[in-house]
């Protein structure tokens, strides 16, 4: 049987459709941003243009994916990643420097953002390393070997500094979970973000007592053995030190992103500075009312009001122009992506294909999380791109590479 | 299963929060309609007024408001706006601060009536200050600082105006005197609304969907005056440094030829930024220019008032146009002269004892014999006759604030004696003008009109038409008749005929050796100080063209300067320059005055 045939008989058609869908919508609703009524010619000089002719490679790209031997993207994933961390490592040297991060090398017209295909690379190698046979990830000391993967790449990253790229590592947790990982630690997560913002809302006295009460009710519930006091102490002691820690960490932030939290917090409401953004986003997204101002009618994202139009805030467009409905057939779309590949990770027959479709699937949630939350003045403003809507050709091409990876690895589901 | 659940978690999340921004929250859409919707009123040019040969009198200058929206002022140099305005810079902050305590939203004026060459600075600029626009706006100027009390002046509308009408707006300018006042709404014309979208750096991005909203503005009407501006500057020429009033009108249309208050001021004055401040200094003036005199200042009108007192004796057949009575100087005073044989006598001579036995005549009539009832009939029936001058009545003249002046009527006496408590002895100054008689200057000049008109008046009025097709703005143009007789008016007009021109008349000095002028001078009794002149006159005597009074405070005789004063005014209409021959009185009436002018 001829494998060509095979792979293109076996590919996810509803993924794909999906998948398309989003390209398309993404690229009309740039086109919408940089929409002039007064020059209607097109122009590849625009970034309509520009994200057409990334589209076009990204598909070409996405094909060659399909045709390639997975085996080249799987035997060589450990090379990849020690591809990445190299790049990763060389732009803190010869990055050039973009809105105050070192996030892009520049190799004569093309610039190459390493932390996009870093995600690739570290989502192969990890999920390689997981899915040998003798990993258990139920066993913590596994469960660290294995995080080892994504906080090598997240920390570098976390120097240029780009927050946003290296807090999509963090995603993989959700893959540990899927592996075996204890429920606990997922927990254990939110109750450390929610005593993290409680920290920086609540009178710290008042907060300890809170979690005093809290401690004890929990204690009052469960066997008073001597067992479970000492844990309950200890959990006191962990969640009142981590408060105060997070305070002083907090005082220790540089100002501009003190402000930033402060404004997400509601505790300032300067909508001059930090909060401009933020404030214009929800402006934009609010005027789109039920059914949205129609497509190229919207004022607040044309009129550059809101910053970064095109990239990180291209939500905004959407919702302004597209209204309640349209973000909801987004969301909608997006939740379909996302579910879809999980479905489709479950059905693999292989380990590896199972965790690299989780990581896809992960990686793609915390983009969408992270994008829309700040959008909406839900999360701090972090630059993030909204998959196959922002921008970009780097972005893109990640996506497309990270997903039709996948798709392959799926075409071969019922290989031995 | 539980990874999925957080997607859909986080998802249906953020689908609530969107549902909360974009459709129960509307603070949003009002912001981004601030953001970048702009309306941009469209101010329409004021009407122009022109005099009565086409000159203007009144027209627009552009000057520019510079606009703010606080809540998009962002990075503002406010050093460099402070210096591109000319401003200090905490006024500049201060302004600021107080344009954002009104409204954050809306927009508010921050600098009025930028000249057109600190806007061309200023433009260059207006991109590194997002939030601020300018807009156009005219002012009133004036080629000529000429008739202030009739064309008044444009401020912005108080709170109270815009209270009582909807049209205003905070920053909208309105009449507040003259012409400007009567005739607002013809000559504001219409305000339009542009609706443009604007980008972040204050860049205008086109019209809001194709000027779906858009309404042009409407200019305003133009006026077209009944005033000469030659005649009027050379009225305010003669009056410099003189108090009182002018007021000239073609009798056989009623139309105001020149209408002066002295002293006036230059209109100019009372324009755009410097308006408060000068209209201010105008108000604590001791000669008190903002008081237009020749429509609320009540005067006696002395012995011009023996026009009306003649007729009115003729009319009751209480004398006869021959009726003769000697000088007797023991009922009232009176200055040396023959014995006046006829009416037209009595009026050129001016005779005080001619006019105490016609009034009394007409008072007295023996209709009762109690003196006193008989006194009250007479002088209830001289009031109607009265009455029919257009005297104790308001003048429908086109401007507000007219007096009506005041005729003592019978029941005036019996509220200030008690009913049958006086009698013709208690009130025969009336007779001359005197006593609690009160007429403004524009009724002396309709008296004038009268006389040219042998009978009858047109209210006077300032404004012939309005706009392009020149429509007549309401102006009532019937005859109003005198309850005299025509035939009676002869003999009164042949005795301002002799005042002017034969030996012995009181108004020689008024004299035009080409122009036949008919008058009467009158001396006003002033209990605060010197006498006041008065001369009221027509020319020429048959088909008369101008009608004329001229008020002079503390001035002394009416023939002294009163009359010439008339009479140049005359020559000047008639013949359009006064005659070499007559320099040296031209010099004369303008080298008198009562006070030292000051220059403002």
């Amino acid at each position: 049987m001829n494998a060509g045939s095979n792979t293109f008989r076996n590919i996810d058609k509803p993924l794909l459709l999906i998948y398309l869908l989003l390209v398309v919508a993404g690229w009309f609703n740039i086109y919408s941003v940089v929409y002039d009524p007064e020059n209607t010619g097109f122009s590849f000089a625009t970034r309509y243009g520009k994200q057409m002719m990334f589209i076009g490679f990204a598909l070409i790209l996405g094909a060659a994916v399909l045709i390639t031997d997975l085996r080249v993207f799987m035997q060589f994933a450990y090379l990849y990643y020690g591809i990445a961390i190299v790049l990763l490592l060389a732009v803190l040297v010869v990055g050039s420097e973009i809105s105050g991060a070192k996030s892009w090398i520049k190799l004569g017209p093309l610039s190459i953002q390493p932390s996009e295909f870093a995600k690739v690379a570290t989502c192969l190698a990890f999920s390689k390393y997981v899915s040998q046979p003798a990993m258990n990830m139920k066993r913590v000391r596994n469960q660290i070997a294995a995080s080892l993967w994504f906080l090598l790449p997240m920390g570098l990253i976390m120097l240029q500094p780009d927050a946003g790229s290296a807090l999509v590592f963090v995603s993989f947790v959700l893959v540990l979970y899927r592996e075996g990982m204890s429920g606990k630690v997922l927990l254990a997560g939110l109750v450390a973000v929610v005593l993290f913002v409680a920290a920086l809302l609540v009178n710290r006295y008042v907060l300890i007592g809170i979690i005093f009460l809290a401690v004890l009710a929990l204690l009052l519930c469960n066997k008073r053995t001597f067992k479970n006091i000492v844990l309950a102490v200890l959990l006191f002691g962990l969640c009142s030190g981590y408060t105060l820690g997070v305070e002083y960490a907090f005082n220790k932030l540089s100002p501009h992103q003190q402000t930033r939290i402060n404004v997400l917090l509601g505790k300032d409401v300067d909508i001059k500075g930090a909060g401009y953004n933020v404030n214009q986003s929800k402006i934009a997204i609010g005027s789109g009312g039920f059914a949205g101002r129609g497509y190229l009618q919207g004022t607040q994202t044309k009129f550059d009001f809101v910053p970064e139009q095109s990239t990180d805030f291209i939500f905004c467009t959407l919702g302004e122009e597209w209204g309640w409905v349209g973000c909801t057939v987004f969301l909608a779309l997006y939740i379909a992506l996302l579910l879809r590949i999980l479905k489709m990770a479950e059905r693999q027959r292989t380990v590896y294909a199972r965790v690299y479709g989780y990581g896809v699937a992960c990686i793609f949630f915390m983009h969408l999380f992270v994008n829309v939350g700040m959008t909406i003045g839900l999360l701090p403003v972090i630059g993030i791109p909204l998959p196959f809507f922002s921008y970009g050709g780097s972005s893109l091409w990640a996506f497309t590479l990270l997903l039709f990876i996948f798709i392959k690895m799926d075409t071969r589901r019922f290989a031995a | 299963m539980v990874i999925a659940v957080i997607f859909l978690t986080v998802a249906f999340i953020y689908w609530v929060r969107l549902f909360q921004l974009q459709i129960l929250d509307n603070r949003y859409k009002i912001d981004a309609e601030s953001n970048a919707i702009r309306n941009k009123v469209q101010y329409p040019g004021r009407g122009l007024i022109y005099d009565r040969n086409g000159e203007i009198l009144v027209y627009n200058e552009a000057v520019y408001d510079l606009m703010i929206i606080p809540g998009q002022a962002k990075d503002i140099d406010w050093a460099l706006l402070a210096e591109l305005l000319e401003i200090t810079e905490d006024g500049a902050r201060e302004r600021y601060k107080k344009a954002r305590a009104y409204s954050r939203y809306a927009h508010s004026v921050f600098e009025k009536q930028i000249s057109k060459e600190v806007y061309g600075k200023l433009q260059e600029y207006l991109y590194r200050f997002p939030g601020f626009y300018v807009q156009s706006r005219t002012l009133r100027r004036y080629p000529k600082p000429i008739a202030a009390h009739v064309l008044g002046d444009v401020g912005e509308v108080s709170e109270k105006e815009i209270a009582s009408n909807p049209y205003y707006k905070m920053g909208d300018y309105i009449g507040k005197n003259g012409l400007e006042k009567y005739y607002e709404e013809q000559l504001r014309g219409h305000k339009g609304v542009k609706v443009v979208m604007v980008d972040v750096l204050n860049r205008e991005k086109g019209s809001y969907k194709d000027g779906m909203f858009d309404t042009a503005a409407v200019s305003g009407q133009e006026l077209y005056s009944t005033l000469d501006a030659d005649l009027q500057e050379y009225a305010e020429e003669l009056m410099r440094g003189k108090r009182g009033s002018i007021v000239a009108i073609e009798p056989a249309t009623g139309e105001v030829l020149a209408l002066v208050s002295a002293p006036t001021y230059d209109p100019n004055l009372l324009v755009g930024r410097i308006r408060s401040n000068n209209y201010a200094k105008l108000l604590g003036d001791e000669q008190k220019p903002l008081f237009n005199r020749a429509l609320m200042a009540f005067y006696p009108p002395g012995s011009i008032f023996k026009l009306p007192q003649a007729l009115i004796g003729m009319q009751e057949k209480v004398i006869s146009p021959y009726s003769g009575f000697s000088c007797e100087k023991n009922l009232v005073g009176c200055h040396s002269h023959p014995d006046a044989l006829c009416v037209a006598d009595g009026v050129k001579m001016s005779c005080n004892p001619y006019f105490y036995q016609v009034f009394r005549r007409i008072i007295m009539r023996g209709k009762d014999p109690n003196r006193f009832v008989d006194s009250r009939l007479g002088l209830e029936r001289w009031d109607t006759l009265m009455r029919s001058f257009g005297f104790a009545t308001r003048l429908g003249i086109d401007l507000t604030d007219v007096k009506s002046g005041l005729i003592p009527n019978a029941a005036y006496y019996d509220r200030y004696y008690g009913r049958n408590q006086w009698a013709f002895s208690t009130i025969y100054s009336l007779s001359i003008g005197q006593g609690e008689i009160g007429l403004i200057p524009l009724q002396m000049a309709n008296l004038a009109s009268i006389m040219a008109n042998r009978g009858y008046y047109i209210t006077p009025h300032l404004v012939r038409a309005v706009g392009e097709s020149r429509l007549n703005p309401g102006i009532d143009t019937a005859r109003h008749y005198t309850a005299i007789d025509r035939r009676y008016f002869d003999p009164v007009v042949e005795g301002m005929y002799g005042a002017v021109h034969l030996p012995g008349g009181t108004a020689r000095r008024a004299k035009i050796d080409s122009i036949v002028v008919c008058g009467k001078t009158g001396t006003s009794q002033n209990p605060h100080g010197k006498d006041h002149a008065v001369f009221i006159g027509f020319a020429p005597k048959d088909n008369p063209k101008i009608a004329i009074s001229v008020f002079l405070e503390n001035s002394g005789f009416g023939g002294t300067w009163a009359a010439p004063t008339a009479s140049l005014l005359i020559e000047k209409y008639l013949t359009g320059k006064v005659s070499a021959s007559r320099r040296w009185l031209e010099d004369q009436v303008k080298e008198f005055t009562v006070y030292t002018p000051e220059n403002l």
